[in-house]
């Protein structure tokens, strides 16, 4: 089950250029949450918030509260602590090369030391059929490398690793924007299969795709979060001006 | 095609420009496909005018076989010389040359096994001390170095390389012997005596100083080109084990090192070459005694130094006919050597998945 995230007053800088200005939200549990923006609104920024990844830039810096269901992220854990909680899915499918489609998928737990053959076994088959990838690859799982798969394939490939841990929130980076439409149909349906299970947070250009999959949407431009509100709501009856302008393409 | 040069033709081609360099060659040559051309494009007349290229092509492909030819010959000459060159020592002493152990000029007595012993013992010390530190130091360089100090510190990783060997054998005989005789060849003793590896008497030169002295002249091949692999590994899959809820160890070894093993072993195989191959360091420290003994300790002889020592006082023929027959098992070595790399690089891709697309 997934937990909710409650975000207040979150700055975020690279060195000295602020990306992210005072933003507060309330993403629910187990409902997909959409993010939409013009590209560097700062939506991406933001979801690297939610695991601590920002700062594993060097000159990335951030400020205000992130809580992860009752876990202040930035004051109560440490961040291998906040990511084994919170799995990520990158807009690059971003499979290890070297490792086979059973390894790419048991790896997060085998990282962590976990051993026992027979479940990890049990998990990497639920979890590759929770990412829908099951039946293409059930009989290569050791014999092909994550890398020799399709691209939707491998981001699937990656949805399945990130399953495999068992999040509680699942965050999503454009998983869709570097695939063919089948593909991206493919990783939609799974969305909405997985967030009765999961907190899952996208990051989207594609505006039909927030539409269709997320229960919420957010709408970042220039850094600030300019609305947030439930999806339909945003898409027929925006109540701000230029959350209304680029939902009609008048200017991003 | 057709409406890509469509376009530089309707944009404004510069017409200086086609006045003079481009339409220039072309218009030179009567009966080029561009004078039917009701208006000629500069850029098409051009490029009509430069024809099939296959006698260049053709030049450019012989002149490249020709390169990798070179190789070949070399290789077979250096092989066929000294073969020819050692038949006397071959002849006398057969297979057995290379598994004997005596060396005396004075009976006409030799082998090659303590030189083959001291070449492989010393290299192998070499590697045992370099290989964790150059890739030590490649982490270092490519993960967490902070970004002033990256530059300088890969720089004089490089200069270590540009140093001449005959420095390092000065640098050795007057710093690194005492420092080993003093101070590090003791706590060794005591220590790692039971090994049986570090006991005897303990002159400060011999196999040890040879290993260590190695070690360093081979530390910055292999630690630049780990570096180079390393890098080369892109910054998503840091992203991805991270995102696992990796430590910073954690994401090095399986984001980085695993991606880059084969690159890393083929570094080491490169610093072996050196190790093995190297003659002037080796020689000022080793000992120069054709033993063969356990000890680290104790002084040994390697196959370049043998040569590079006694080259010039070989006075009958058996005796430099033996000599060039060292150099003969110098390069056998160094292939088997290489060769037994080379296997294992397979060996461990081989068990990798398969890529079928890339």
């Amino acid at each position: 089950m997934g937990v909710g995230i409650t975000v207040k007053d979150l700055d975020a800088w690279y060195g000295t250029h602020q990306t992210l200005f005072k933003i507060s939200l309330d993403i629910p549990a187990n409902q997909a949450t959409a993010l939409i923006g013009p590209s560097g609104c700062g939506k991406s920024t933001f979801v690297r918030c939610l695991n601590r990844m920002h700062e594993t830039n060097a000159s990335g810096r951030v400020d205000g509260t992130v809580r992860i269901g009752a876990m202040d992220i930035y004051k109560d854990a440490a961040p291998v602590e906040i990511r084994r909680r919170v799995g990520m899915v990158f807009q690059r499918p971003n499979p290890f090369p070297t490792m086979s489609i059973y390894e790419n998928v048991a790896s997060g737990l085998k990282l962590n030391g976990f051993r026992n053959r027979r479940v990890l076994d049990e998990i990497v088959e639920r979890s590759l059929k929770h990412a829908a990838l099951w039946e293409e690859v059930k009989d290569d799982l050791r014999r092909k490398s994550g890398a020799s798969l399709s691209g939707g394939q491998q981001q699937r490939l990656c949805i399945a690793r990130a399953l495999a841990v068992d999040p509680e929130v699942l965050l999503m980076d454009e998983p869709a924007s570097a695939l063919d439409p089948v593909s991206t149909a493919k990783i939609e349906d799974l969305i909405f299969e997985l967030k009765s299970q999961y907190t899952i947070v996208i990051v989207t250009h594609n505006m039909q795709q927030a539409a269709r999959v997320a229960e919420r949407t957010g709408f970042f431009l220039s850094g600030k979060l300019v609305e947030f509100d439930v999806t339909h709501k945003i898409f027929t009856n925006p109540g701000d001006k230029r959350t209304e302008d680029y939902i009609t393409g008048r200017f991003g | 095609m057709d409406s890509n040069t469509q376009q530089i033709r309707t944009r404004s081609f510069a017409p200086s420009l086609s006045q003079t360099a481009i339409a220039g060659p072309s218009t030179s040559r009567s009966g080029s496909p561009a004078a039917e051309d009701p208006s000629p494009s500069p850029v098409r007349s051009f490029l009509h005018a430069r024809g099939s290229s296959a006698g260049s092509d053709r030049a450019f492909r012989w002149l490249m076989v020709a390169c990798a030819l070179t190789i070949f010959a070399i290789v077979a000459l250096i092989a066929t010389e000294l073969v020819m060159r050692s038949e006397m020592s071959i002849k006398k002493f057969g297979f057995g040359f290379f598994v004997h152990s005596g060396w005396d000029p004075v009976t006409g007595d030799y082998g090659a096994l303590p030189f083959i012993y001291g070449t492989l013992l010393s290299s192998l010390v070499a590697l045992a001390i370099a290989v964790p530190l150059s890739v030590g130091l490649a982490i270092f360089l490519t993960e967490m170095c902070p970004g002033p100090l990256r530059s300088p510190l890969a720089f004089l990783t490089e200069l270590l390389a540009a140093i001449p060997s005959v420095v390092y054998g000065l640098w050795a005989v007057f710093v690194l012997v005492p420092i080993l005789r003093a101070h590090v060849n003791p706590v060794l003793g005591a220590t790692l005596g039971w090994t049986t590896l570090f006991t005897g008497p303990n002159y400060g030169i011999g196999m040890l100083a040879a290993g260590v002295i190695l070690a360093i002249m081979i530390l910055p091949i292999i630690s630049s080109l780990t570096r180079e692999v390393m890098s080369a590994v892109p910054y998503a899959q840091r992203e991805a084990v991270l995102a696992l809820g990796a430590t910073r160890w954690e994401m090095i070894r399986m984001g980085v090192l695993r991606n880059a093993r084969i690159g890393i072993v083929g570094s080491v195989i490169l610093g072996l070459g050196r190790a093995l191959g190297e003659t002037m360091a080796v020689t000022m420290v080793i000992g120069n005694r054709p033993e063969i003994v356990r000890s680290l300790f104790a002084p040994g002889y390697s196959m370049a130094s043998v040569i590079a020592n006694e080259f010039s006082e070989a006075s009958d023929d058996l005796y430099l006919s033996a000599l060039v027959e060292i150099g003969l098992a110098l390069f056998l070595v160094t292939i088997v050597v290489n060769a037994l790399a080379r296997l294992l690089v397979w060996a461990v891709t081989r068990g990798a998945p398969v890529r079928v697309a890339a």
